[in-house]
């Protein structure tokens, strides 16, 4: 059993797409069934292998948004100029087979034992392993006290929308559109900077732990940002998605 | 294309140490500087994949896949350690 | 085995038609991928400089002002990236770089060039000059821009363009050739599309 743990967490292996479930126009939810999945921790990720019939290969991450206990899901975001995230988001079907190899990851992670309180900031899909570490504790029973404050375009890209909005003891979330809202909205308008973040985060006192997941220029306004409020940078965990300029990931081999 | 950081090369990194190594701590020979892997400065649009510092912005890994091979440079280095 | 992914093609696409303008194993690109190894520099033109140096002197010098001074020229030119993507036909305005190491007499048989930022790549004298290589500040009718090695880089089409050294700011003449950034982490010395030299030894 050990064996075939490390051989999964060191090795390609290829999966079945289970399910594909489109989130919001340019989002979409795949869930995996790997054949040596090892398990994985919250805000772990994976890379993935698409190879053409050329033999042309390209390889990606993707966050898992799925918790320890549950099967393997990612939840990928179409780039424009994509060359694997298009076809992730509008070609694959259920029945189809993904190379993948993981879980990858051993810095961005958390478990209820490293509590709290837990700042989470989300950039776009950088929501995705953030919700991973949500539903991990919730499913841990943590009652750690939680804000997450989650930045989108508009209300139409916040992904997992009808999720976030239910009722959790000791969670509360927010959000920040910034390139349009709705009739009426109450929420926050703009890109996350030192101003909402000294009004909406918990103060340095509380001795958080902060998770930024995003693109690489949110992730550092927010982070420094955090650490401009008195967090200590060893509190404040980052992980950066790159920029949305120019054609997504490495070039193939 | 922004640069990425370490947390999107820790497969690779699987690949080449034989361990997760994100949470590692990494020492900069250039400028002492210290923080874990993850944290550093990744530029993967290129012929290779370039880690730098994020204090002084020196060249700490160069890695270079060739076919099923990668080579990796870690002169820049001073140290890496386990968390 | 890796199984091939139902549906899935690479971006670049080959154009038939035009295979004999590529080397081997290059694909054509629509866009113009930006790669880099490092942060894109920022130089202020007023604080930019072009120059030809040897030994630890600077031979020549010339600023931002002088070097739009020199007789520019308009090169059409093929590109070959060693990630395997080409474009064909770009279109470019720079300074040969016969013109700039006309002026000082020398006899050294390759150069390193040297750029903002740090990075280096060495090439023989003889494929620099002689009409094989610029230093452009214009591509595709406007000024380069920072993302692709503007204010001015090199360009030496004949060569895998991780030789077009972006952000150059000159020629050290050197009398041996010496690996620069990306040949001294196992990329080819010299770098030749046509014979596929992409890697130290091919």
């Amino acid at each position: 059993m050990a064996r075939t743990a490390v051989r999964g967490r060191l090795t390609w292996q290829t999966a079945t797409v289970a399910s594909v479930t489109r989130e919001t126009t340019s989002v979409v939810t795949i869930e995996l069934d790997p054949p040596h999945w090892p398990g994985h921790r919250a805000g772990q990720h994976l890379d993935v292998r698409l190879t053409a019939e050329d033999g042309y290969t390209a390889e990606r991450e993707y966050s898992i948004a799925s918790a320890p206990s549950e099967p393997v899901i990612i939840t990928v975001e179409r780039l424009e100029d994509g060359e694997v995230s298009p076809y992730l988001t509008e070609e694959l079907r259920p029945g189809d087979l993904l190379e993948l190899r993981g879980p990858v990851g051993g810095y961005f992670v958390w478990e209820p034992a490293d509590g709290g309180p837990l700042m989470l900031l989300a950039g776009g899909s950088g929501i995705v392993p953030l919700r991973s570490i949500l539903r991990h504790r919730l499913r841990a029973g943590s009652g750690v006290p939680t804000r997450l404050l989650y930045s989108s375009r508009r209300w139409e890209d916040v992904i997992y929308r009808d999720e976030l909005g239910q009722d959790h003891d000791g969670v509360q979330v927010g959000y920040t559109l910034t390139r349009g809202q709705p009739a009426g909205w109450t929420g926050h308008t703009g890109r996350i900077d030192s101003a909402l973040l000294a009004e909406v985060a918990w103060p340095a006192e509380a001795n958080p732990l902060a998770y930024i997941c995003g693109p690489t220029s949110f992730v550092e306004t927010a982070a420094a940002a955090l650490v401009d409020l008195g967090y200590p940078p060893e509190r404040v965990k980052t992980e950066r998605f790159g920029g949305t300029g120019g054609t997504d990931g490495r070039s193939g081999r | 294309m922004d640069a990425v950081d370490g947390n999107a090369i820790g497969g690779m990194l699987i690949e080449v140490f034989g361990t997760e190594m994100t949470a590692a701590r990494s020492t900069c020979e250039t400028c002492g500087a210290s923080r874990p892997v993850a944290e550093l400065v990744v530029f993967r649009q290129a012929p290779g994949t370039v880690v730098r510092c994020r204090t002084c912005g020196s060249v700490l890994m160069v890695l270079v896949r060739r076919m099923d091979v990668i080579s990796v440079d870690l002169s820049g280095l001073a140290d890496l350690s386990p968390p | 085995m890796s199984p091939v992914s139902r549906g899935f093609r690479r971006l670049q696409r080959d154009s038939a038609g035009q295979d004999s303008r590529l080397p081997p194993g290059q694909h054509l690109t629509e866009g113009f991928p930006v790669l880099s190894a490092g942060p894109t520099p920022h130089t202020p033109l007023e604080k930019w400089t072009f120059s030809i140096t040897q030994g630890g002197q600077t031979r020549q010098s010339w600023t931002w002002q002088e070097f739009q001074a020199l007789p520019a020229e308009t090169i059409t030119a093929d590109i070959h990236c060693v990630t395997r993507w080409s474009k064909l036909g770009t279109q470019w305005r720079g300074v040969s770089v016969g013109t700039l190491l006309g002026k000082a007499e020398h006899d050294a048989p390759y150069v390193m060039a040297f750029c903002d930022g740090g990075y280096t790549t060495n090439l023989p004298i003889e494929d620099i000059t002689g009409g094989r290589a610029w230093v452009a500040f214009s591509y595709g009718g406007d000024p380069l821009e920072a993302e692709h090695g503007g204010p001015a880089r090199l360009l030496v089409p004949h060569l895998y363009f991780w030789k077009s050294a972006k952000w150059v700011r000159g020629l050290d003449l050197r009398d041996t050739d010496e690996p620069g950034f990306w040949e001294s982490y196992g990329y080819h010395i010299y770098g030749d599309p046509w014979r596929e030299q992409r890697y130290a030894g091919d």
